[in-house]
């Protein structure tokens, strides 16, 4: 077969049953099918902060974190703690980023830069540091669930036409991802650090000879990515809630975004976790029964048909 | 955890002894009792909870039953049926227990029912396990269940709902089995004195993320029936006030939990006034009650604050165990016959009311009635509104009626 051709009919076999969908759905009840393509948004700008943070070490920096769920739980739980005390929500979520980008600094420092390019090491070692984190965090805040408490302007519902309202909170968090994902973009392609860190990733020993502080920069990618986890955690936990065994959720869930999008790379992020986000949330309003399958199929599609990811690099 | 260690050196040492006089004259005053429990998994935390509750009716008896000394047994599965019918042969078939307990999760009960089928020798008593076909369909001579189950927990709610005024309801619970029998229970009266369900949302077990399912609920209902796990109901409930929602909420049994009460956040006003239903109540103002949280709270340093549903549950079952070898004074001979029917002629006097068997083995007993109230320091507490007493099986049916319902399922019963 033509390859133009098979590209196509591949193309026609995704695009003609979404479209059938999308009519029928919208006169069936386009007032639920709006909102629910709003709901996979706004549930896919949460994806996306916790993946790009995911993205950014697993991907620049070859480096296995399967701790990114501690790290988010982490931000989360001490981020509540400062929110309760200084009773401002904007101040927790500044010290959800902070603490888990010093955790995140502590760990290249102390553990990941002793051991580059070693995979099966750093993902045991991750493995093992997240489930000791998960318990250390289960003995010091319990079982209980916990829920931030977010200024009153963004908790209420804005006007929309045509639905009439919307959770305010959900169109801030959708904002909040543009915005960070627009400044990770500029970070990494147009600021002096960023050519670093993908110099660093192409050639760490070159980038090392022209001078430059290899480790200072994977150090401070490290910071940002696990500092977007804790980030995460925060807004997340404002929007659902925070409870023992969210780390692995994320975690599983930032693997499915990054899988699907492609390693390392941010607009990657973002349509891998638009596709994971509006597949839960379309599954769950039309068929809640098999709405699960859904991700999965997407995850099986992309691996079978383009296994370096929809926006990944090849080799 | 000293009790525990002392339980199982004990234990350690009779088999020993046991094996090095091969049964002799020892095993006469010793009774060997297995224990079933999850201590792994999902619902290790209850488990654990349910070991409590046995020991605890072991230790109001000073270890002592039918005027023999009794030694528990303990075993531990994973919430998973293969597991847990492993782990009662291996009590059975290799420690030679005489009763087994447990076990603790739906579907495990329904495999060890099947298992004690094979051993007719034996006498076997539910831990927790809450599925209505344990004892409904096939049930098993030598299996017994002094509680209720998942679907007589809510009897009587349906009823409340109404008088409340909530004509119509929409139902959002998770799709698997003890969801389907909660709701059964709900719906089996609901229904038949006019109330109706306009829709069901069945969720994946464990939806964190509710939005689409809150945007698919009409406006015209009175209420919502929430049977949704602990964790998961706070965030239906913060989400579907987000959406605007301002609908009342009507809760399953483990819905409207302690960790609901207690959660971390600002108090939600709209849970204040959620009825729920169930075996037993925080709340409850009985000396017995009172006497058995005492007993667990100074037993039991490292416990919960009160005793959670497993604890109730497993007490219940080792109490019954324990009486029905008094009311035979141990006497285990001639294929456990007289120590059965001592055990169907049996009434647990409970923390939380008395207990009876059917014809069945499966239990018949109380279902209390709670609605959420806000006390003076603004923390949330659930309280008795009424109890429904010898709430059977068949829901307070006839057994023709029941079984022209069927099972709980996702379309059973029906009634848009």
């Amino acid at each position: 077969m033509n390859p133009t051709f098979r590209r196509w009919l591949l193309r026609a076999v995704i695009a003609i049953p979404v479209a059938v969908f999308v009519v029928w759905a919208c006169a069936d009840d386009a007032k639920l099918f709006l909102r629910t393509l709003l709901n996979g948004v706004t549930l896919a700008s949460l994806y996306f902060v916790v993946a790009s943070g995911f993205t950014l070490v697993f991907g620049l920096m070859r480096n296995v974190n399967l701790a990114h769920g501690s790290l988010f739980l982490l931000g989360a739980y001490i981020g509540w703690v400062v929110g309760d005390v200084t009773g401002s929500w904007l101040v927790a979520v500044v010290a959800g980023f902070l603490v888990s980008a010093l955790a995140g600094l502590l760990l290249q420092v102390a553990v990941f830069r002793h051991m580059p390019g070693q995979d099966l090491r750093q993902t045991m070692f991750t493995i093992g540091l997240s489930i000791v984190i998960a318990d250390l965090l289960l003995w010091g805040f319990g079982g209980e669930i916990y829920q931030f408490d977010p200024p009153g302007i963004i908790f209420g519902r804005t006007p929309m036409p045509f639905i009439k309202a919307y959770p305010t909170y959900r169109l801030v968090m959708l904002a909040t991802a543009i915005v960070i994902g627009v400044l990770l973009w500029w970070f990494l392609n147009r600021t002096r650090v960023g050519m670093m860190i993908r110099a660093g990733v192409d050639d760490r020993a070159m980038l090392a000879a022209a001078g430059t502080n290899v480790q200072m920069v994977f150090a401070i990618t490290f910071a940002i990515g696990a500092g977007l986890a804790g980030f995460g955690g925060v807004v997340g936990g404002t929007a659902l809630s925070i409870a023992p065994g969210e780390d692995t959720r994320y975690l599983l869930a930032s693997l499915e975004v990054v899988i699907v999008g492609g390693m390392g790379s941010i607009p990657g992020a973002a349509l891998g976790a638009l596709l994971i986000g509006l597949a839960e949330q379309f599954g769950l309003a039309y068929a809640p029964t098999y709405g699960v399958v859904f991700t999965f199929v997407i995850m099986v599609l992309v691996l079978a048909f383009r296994p370096q990811g929809l926006m990944g690099k090849r080799g | 955890m000293d009790l525990k260690r002392r339980v199982i050196g004990k234990g350690v040492l009779a088999a020993a002894v046991a094996l090095a006089f091969a049964g002799a004259a020892h095993a006469d005053d010793v009774i060997r009792i297995g224990v079933l429990a999850t201590l792994e998994g999902p619902f290790a935390a209850g488990g654990q909870d349910g070991i409590r509750g046995a020991e605890l009716a072991l230790k109001q008896k000073n270890g002592m039953a039918g005027g023999h000394k009794i030694e528990f047994v303990k075993g531990s599965s994973n919430a998973t049926p293969d597991k847990a019918v492993g782990a009662t042969r291996k009590l059975v078939e290799q420690d030679k227990v005489q009763i087994m307990i447990g076990p603790l999760s739906g579907d495990e009960g329904i495999a060890v029912k099947n298992y004690s089928k094979s051993q007719p020798g034996v006498t076997f008593i539910n831990g927790s396990s809450g599925a209505q076909a344990t004892t409904l369909v096939d049930p098993s001579a030598n299996f017994f269940r002094f509680h209720t189950e998942g679907a007589q927990w809510m009897v009587g709610l349906g009823e409340h709902a109404l008088a409340k005024g909530y004509k119509k309801m929409y139902l959002i619970a998770e799709d698997y089995g003890f969801p389907y029998s909660q709701v059964q229970g709900f719906m089996a009266s609901y229904c038949a004195k006019g109330g109706h369900i306009v829709g069901k949302s069945w969720v994946p077990l464990g939806t964190k993320d509710y939005s689409s399912v809150v945007s698919k609920i009409p406006g015209d209902i009175d209420a919502v029936l929430v049977v949704l796990g602990g964790a998961d109901a706070v965030n239906f409930l913060t989400q579907y006030e987000q959406a605007g929602g301002d609908k009342p909420m009507v809760g399953g049994t483990i819905t409207v939990d302690q960790t609901v009460l207690n959660y971390k956040g600002k108090r939600r006003e709209s849970l204040v006034g959620t009825p729920s239903a169930g075996p037993m109540a925080d709340s409850l103002d009985t000396p017995e009650w009172k006497k058995f949280v005492s007993d667990y709270k100074a037993n039991f340093k490292d416990g919960f604050p009160s005793p959670s549903l497993f604890a109730f549950l497993y007490y219940i079952s080792t109490k019954a165990a324990l009486e029905g070898l008094d009311a035979v004074k141990g006497d285990l001979s001639d294929g456990q016959k007289k120590y059965r029917a001592a055990l169907q002629k049996l009434v647990v006097k409970g923390p939380a009311g008395d207990i009876r068997i059917d014809e069945n083995r499966n239990g018949v007993g109380t279902t209390y009635i709670t609605e959420v109230v806000k006390n003076a320091d603004g923390s949330l507490a659930s309280k008795v509104i009424k109890s429904v007493p010898n709430v059977s099986q068949t829901l307070g049916l006839s057994k023709a009626e029941f079984q022209k319902m069927g099972l709980g399922s996702r379309d059973v019963p029906n009634c848009p």
